[in-house]
């Protein structure tokens, strides 16, 4: 359960960078938790009713579990995620050094997959990606976001942050028009969020099903009517990286709970 | 005469859609030349997929779901005349280029358009007709 005392707390000290207009400042940012209702709330807060938590159970026995020709498992390098991935997820999309962009931690996962345990990577969306991502970023529910901090990944934020302000699609929407000018009003009967992605992977009443953020940001593209950016793509982890450091000081929360 | 001239230019460019002539702050004469449906008008009003009543609410007991994002549609047809109306339905982009609301008879200058939609209107002419009919009937 997580303490909005706390978060307020987080918010305060976040050093942010000068906002750009239409932008919303740091002690006005709300985690979607706080536009649901009792029910949905409730369901996240308990770890017994929360279905994310199946997920991250899952995603705890990978972990641990010998995979690939090279017959590693990732707790062999990483040892007990407890503490290793403390903290790691609030930190992601991350610059990558070697390919020299961001990468989301589904794709440091298959990079791990690939490079250390000579493993196929695992389809977006997979059950086991879901579940390895669930667990990983687990390990920082409670951790304020300090994504896109890394100078490195600053022209990708500002890649980012222009299509988070890109009218697009047959109905010519752009993110900014409904998320942060229009937050708290209601689409369809339905509130209308900030989209701070706090806690991703989550379970998704909807969907029935976990889901990454990706798999958000392609279902709000079709909404728009335009033609959904690939998973994996530059694009969408550029928007990812932007979201996050968008979110910055609020709490983690995976595996959130979404109507 | 400047903007008759800009509106005939702006529509013959997709050229699927119909040419209309803008008259000062409206579109008087119909798309399609023929009056539209009132009961379609209504119809289509609250059938989410022509995305009215995402945004708008209106005098719809039956509807549960309807959005406030933009002005309630109660009196649209005090507020308006119908070629008011058909101008703000065809181009609401005309009056504020900030506004949120699509143009709904616009093919051009849009991003990105996802594959089953491009190169078409949101709603054809006789659906604009139909919704002008039904928003006038619209009286306190």
């Amino acid at each position: 359960m997580i303490s909005w005392r706390a978060i307020a707390v987080a918010t305060l000290f976040a050093v942010a960078p000068a906002l750009l207009a239409g932008e919303i400042p740091p002690d006005a940012r709300r985690s979607g938790y706080t536009f649901m209702g009792p029910d949905t709330r409730a369901m996240q807060d308990d770890d017994t009713s929360n279905p994310g938590m199946l997920f991250v159970l899952d995603g705890e026995a990978l972990w641990a579990k010998k995979t690939g020709s090279a017959n590693r498992a990732c707790a062999d390098c990483h040892g007990d995620a407890r503490s290793s991935m403390k903290g790691v997820a609030a930190r992601y999309p991350a610059f990558d050094k070697a390919i020299g962009r961001p990468v989301t931690l589904d794709q440091r996962i298959n990079l791990c997959r690939a490079d250390h345990q000579q493993a196929a990577p695992l389809p977006y969306e997979d059950r086991e990606l879901l579940a390895l991502s669930a667990f990983v970023a687990h390990q920082s529910r409670g951790i304020p976001i300090t994504a896109g901090d890394d100078p490195q990944a600053k022209p990708f934020v500002a890649q980012g942050r222009a299509l988070f302000m890109q009218r697009e699609g047959q109905l010519n929407l752009a993110c900014t028009n409904c998320h942060d000018d229009n937050f708290d009003k209601r689409l369809a009967g339905a509130p209308i969020t900030q989209g701070q992605p706090t806690g991703y992977p989550l379970y998704r009443l909807e969907w029935q099903t976990l889901g990454s953020l990706e798999r958000r940001l392609r279902s709000c593209m079709t909404g728009v009517r335009a033609q959904a950016y690939d998973y994996g793509s530059p694009e969408l982890v550029a928007l990812e990286l932007y979201l996050m450091s968008r979110a910055r000081g609020l709490p983690m929360e995976t595996p959130a709970v979404r109507p | 005469m400047i903007a008759l001239s800009l509106a005939l230019a702006a529509s013959a460019r997709a050229e699927e859609l119909l040419p209309y002539t803008i008259v000062n702050d409206g579109i008087p004469a119909s798309l399609t030349g023929a009056p539209g449906d009132v009961a379609r008008g209504r119809a289509l009003v609250l059938a989410r997929t022509t995305t009215c009543i995402l945004c708008h609410s209106g005098p719809f007991p039956e509807t549960r779901f309807q959005g406030d994002l933009a002005p309630d549609l109660t009196g649209a047809g005090n507020r308006w005349s119908a070629s008011q109306l058909r101008l703000r339905l065809v181009d609401a982009s005309r009056f504020n280029p900030d506004t949120i609301m699509p143009s709904y008879y616009r093919a051009d200058g849009l991003v990105r358009v996802g594959r089953n939609f491009a190169g078409k209107p949101i709603l054809s002419a006789a659906e604009i007709e139909d919704i002008v009919a039904f928003l006038a009937t619209l009286r306190d």
